[in-house]
């Protein structure tokens, strides 16, 4: 009889990702561990004013008095903070000449996932040529950017040139205290985006990290911030289909949203980072404080993500509906193949009246993968028609990988309306056969069957995002079938 | 086209099939009736290439060539198709969509170009038109929240664009009306001709007024035990299987 299907997912699952860390990173490290001078060293490297300064050092010290979160469902070794380094200089890439010097197995995965050429030089670190000029592009970028008022920097920049919007919203939406990766991150981030959107002005663009890529390699304690003052809309883009390698193994990043009256961010993540060998050794751990904040009435904040790289993944983009009549989305896929792990989902706190929140995440396991989705709907005490709706929707392919589910619901006010779906499936062997009599080889069933099990968050992404979601998903589940 | 020579086949060490065999010509059109739970599904199944089941002698030759090492999708691109007695539902995955992909997969076995975009949706629409479904059908998700007769109407809708060469028929008259059963069997019948080979497993004789089959066969126990013409279908109907036993 012919190879049996359960091997040919077993083969698909186990899947390497393609793409090994090629490049020699010249770095400028200061030395391991954390206590205030290196703090310090680090403010005055960026050349950061005292306000800053103070806030790290009262991030580190209660950082200092907080332990490791142990509820999540994440198994790995203990870190030993002390033992990392946490400022090396923005790293040059090794230039390289053509794209003939890149990696041909990456260059073949760029182009499975539709990467246009220049991209490609731009992401793998060739010198950029005369007729495509990256800066010209930003500064093209700039100027349409400038004309609309929109402020879009690294988080320095905006430091130097625009102190008192980040005095007035920095730690607004996630204090320093708020866990333990964050205080970390708040003590020691390098640096990050950020975004001003003024009153009544639509972003005539949607702003990517792609073309901040020459400003800053922001590292691994990334900070965000993006205003959305009254009126206003933004869809920002984070992150890339395009293969990640970074060397830093630990991120504890942070972002902080903003929206004032009748304001909407759209915040788009596409994660890709390196997951580890197929052994599950090496890849990055990634705990992510993201939290939105709809300050105004009839504000709104939508969380998309899909998170396909990464060792290990905790991340809980959040809303908190403060306006009245404000509005939390959260639409998430997250796929664990080998021996990633990942504990993701969302909060949504309502405190507002008539505010109304949407939860639609998708979770795929394959290989040994865990896949855990933590989510919590609160509705205060003077909140009165609180909406939510959530749909959480597992997968599991082949039968080593684990899907896991905790809503968390704290209801304080009785008008409030909550409706919870949650449903685990196992990738039906009769759809794979149908699709396997209908001429499709199983490898080529298995990303039909996700795309389609996605689609309802696929739809939430912009338009050229999507396809290259699709076109992720595929690769991230390729492997050596027959 | 079709040759099953001594075929036992089941489930692990049982038997379902016991010892079937069958000659199908090009241009044939056979009928497979028996009492439910005989074995004629698994037939289906197995000449289908379904993992579950394992072949535990005997031989299926098609095209001259023995298929029992080939998986499911390998016949399908030698022109095996299977028309599924309770086709399952793809949620999220659009129904022109899938039927590309695979007609393109078959393309690609035969190293032919994909289909342009363009004439693959004309002939798409031109099929739902003569089977009898909307042009909207294109935008659903495959067998998602269809009824049993769109199931089925879908499934002949994939049988011609897909364009086999043996086609297996599952009970595809099985939750259709009176009318829907002869658009379908119109539609059927518009594929027949000399190079093409038809199994149909069936409870009803009434579907055959419209088919009119060359042979038909009794199946009792996972065994062919009565074949004959189109008259047996008939006299089945009068008699019921106790008649054979």
């Amino acid at each position: 009889m012919s190879k049996s299907t359960k091997q040919q997912i077993e083969d698909i699952t186990s899947s390497e990702y393609q793409y090994g860390f090629t490049t020699k990173i010249k770095e400028e490290r200061i030395p391991n561990g954390l206590n205030e001078e290196i703090i310090k060293t680090i403010s005055a490297i960026k050349n950061e004013p005292d306000w800053l300064l103070e806030w790290r050092l009262k991030a580190y010290n209660r950082w200092l008095k907080m332990s490791e979160p142990k509820w999540s469902n994440l198994k790995y070794p203990k870190i030993d903070f002390q033992d990392l380094c946490y400022y090396s200089a923005p790293k040059q890439k090794k230039k390289l000449n053509s794209l003939d010097e890149v990696d041909p197995e990456l260059i073949k995965t760029y182009n499975k996932l539709g990467i246009p050429l220049n991209e490609q030089k731009m992401l793998s670190g060739v010198a950029v040529d005369a007729v495509f000029d990256s800066v010209s592009v930003a500064t093209t970028f700039k100027e349409t950017l400038k004309k609309a008022g929109v402020i879009f920097c690294s988080f320095s920049e905006a430091v130097k040139n625009h102190p008192d919007l980040i005095k007035k919203y920095l730690g607004t939406v996630v204090p320093i205290s708020d866990n333990y990766y964050a205080a970390l991150n708040s003590a020691v981030f390098s640096d990050g985006s950020f975004v001003y959107i003024p009153k009544g002005t639509k972003c005539p663009m949607e702003l990517s990290t792609y073309f901040r890529i020459n400003a800053a390699n922001t590292g691994q304690f990334e900070r965000t911030l993006i205003i959305a003052d009254e009126g206003s809309y933004v869809s920002y883009l984070e992150g890339c289909t395009a293969p990640m390698r970074d060397e830093n193994q630990l991120h504890a990043a942070v972002v902080e949203l903003v929206t004032l009256d009748n304001a909407e961010i759209k915040y788009s993540t596409v994660q890709n980072w390196y997951p580890g060998d197929k052994d599950g050794k090496g890849g990055i751990y990634n705990f992510v404080t993201k939290r939105g904040l709809c300050k105004g009435y009839k504000s709104k904040i939508s969380w998309t993500q899909i998170e396909t790289g990464s060792a290990l993944t905790w991340k809980y983009p959040s809303c908190v509906l403060k306006g009245d009549n404000s509005i939390g989305e959260f639409y998430s896929v997250a796929l664990s193949n080998n021996f990633q792990q990942a504990d993701t989902g969302t909060k949504m706190i309502h405190i507002g009246n008539n505010t109304k929140s949407t939860i639609i995440s998708k979770g795929i396991s394959a290989g040994n993968g865990q896949q855990t989705y933590r989510g919590e709907v609160k509705v205060m005490k003077n909140a009165t028609n609180a909406r939510n709706r959530s749909e959480c929707d597992s997968i599991l392919i082949g039968s080593k990988s684990g899907a896991h589910t905790f809503p968390y619901l704290d209801i304080r006010n009785s008008s409030a309306k909550i409706e919870h779906e949650a449903t685990t499936s196992k990738i039906g062997e009769e759809q794979l056969f149908y699709c396997n009599q209908r001429g499709i080889d199983t490898e080529d069933a298995i990303a039909l069957i996700i795309n389609g099990f996605c689609k309802s968050v696929f739809k939430k992404l912009p338009m050229e995002f999507a396809v290259e979601a699709q076109k992720l998903m595929e690769v991230s589940l390729e492997g050596s079938v027959g | 086209m079709l040759k099953i020579k001594n075929l036992n086949a089941g489930v692990d060490d049982k038997n379902i099939l016991n010892n079937i065999n069958l000659n199908i010509n090009s241009g044939e059109f056979h009928v497979i009736m028996g009492t439910n739970g005989t074995g004629k599904s698994t037939l289906g199944n197995v000449l289908a290439g379904k993992d579950n089941y394992n072949i535990h002698s005997g031989d299926i030759i098609y095209k001259n060539k023995s298929i029992i090492d080939l998986s499911p999708d390998e016949r399908a691109h030698e022109g095996i198709f299977m028309s599924f007695q309770y086709p399952v539902s793809i949620p999220g995955v659009n129904t022109m969509h899938f039927l590309r992909t695979a007609v393109n997969s078959i393309r690609k076995s035969k190293n032919q170009d994909e289909i342009e975009p363009g004439d693959f949706i004309k002939l798409f629409k031109e099929k739902l038109e003569l089977i009898g479904l909307k042009s909207e059908f294109s935008k659903r998700s495959v067998n998602d929240g269809f009824s049993g007769g769109e199931k089925k109407r879908f499934e002949i809708i994939q049988m011609l664009l897909l364009n086999p060469d043996l086609i297996i028929l599952d009970e595809t008259d099985s939750g259709l009306d009176i009318d829907a059963i002869r658009i379908v069997s119109n539609g059927i019948n518009a594929f027949r001709d000399k190079n093409k080979s038809f199994i149909l497993i069936t409870h009803y004789n009434r579907i055959l007024n419209y088919l009119k089959p060359d042979f038909v066969h009794v199946m009792l126990n996972g065994t062919i035990v009565k074949s004959g013409g189109r008259e047996l279908a008939v006299e089945l109907e009068e008699k019921g299987y106790e008649w054979i036993k």
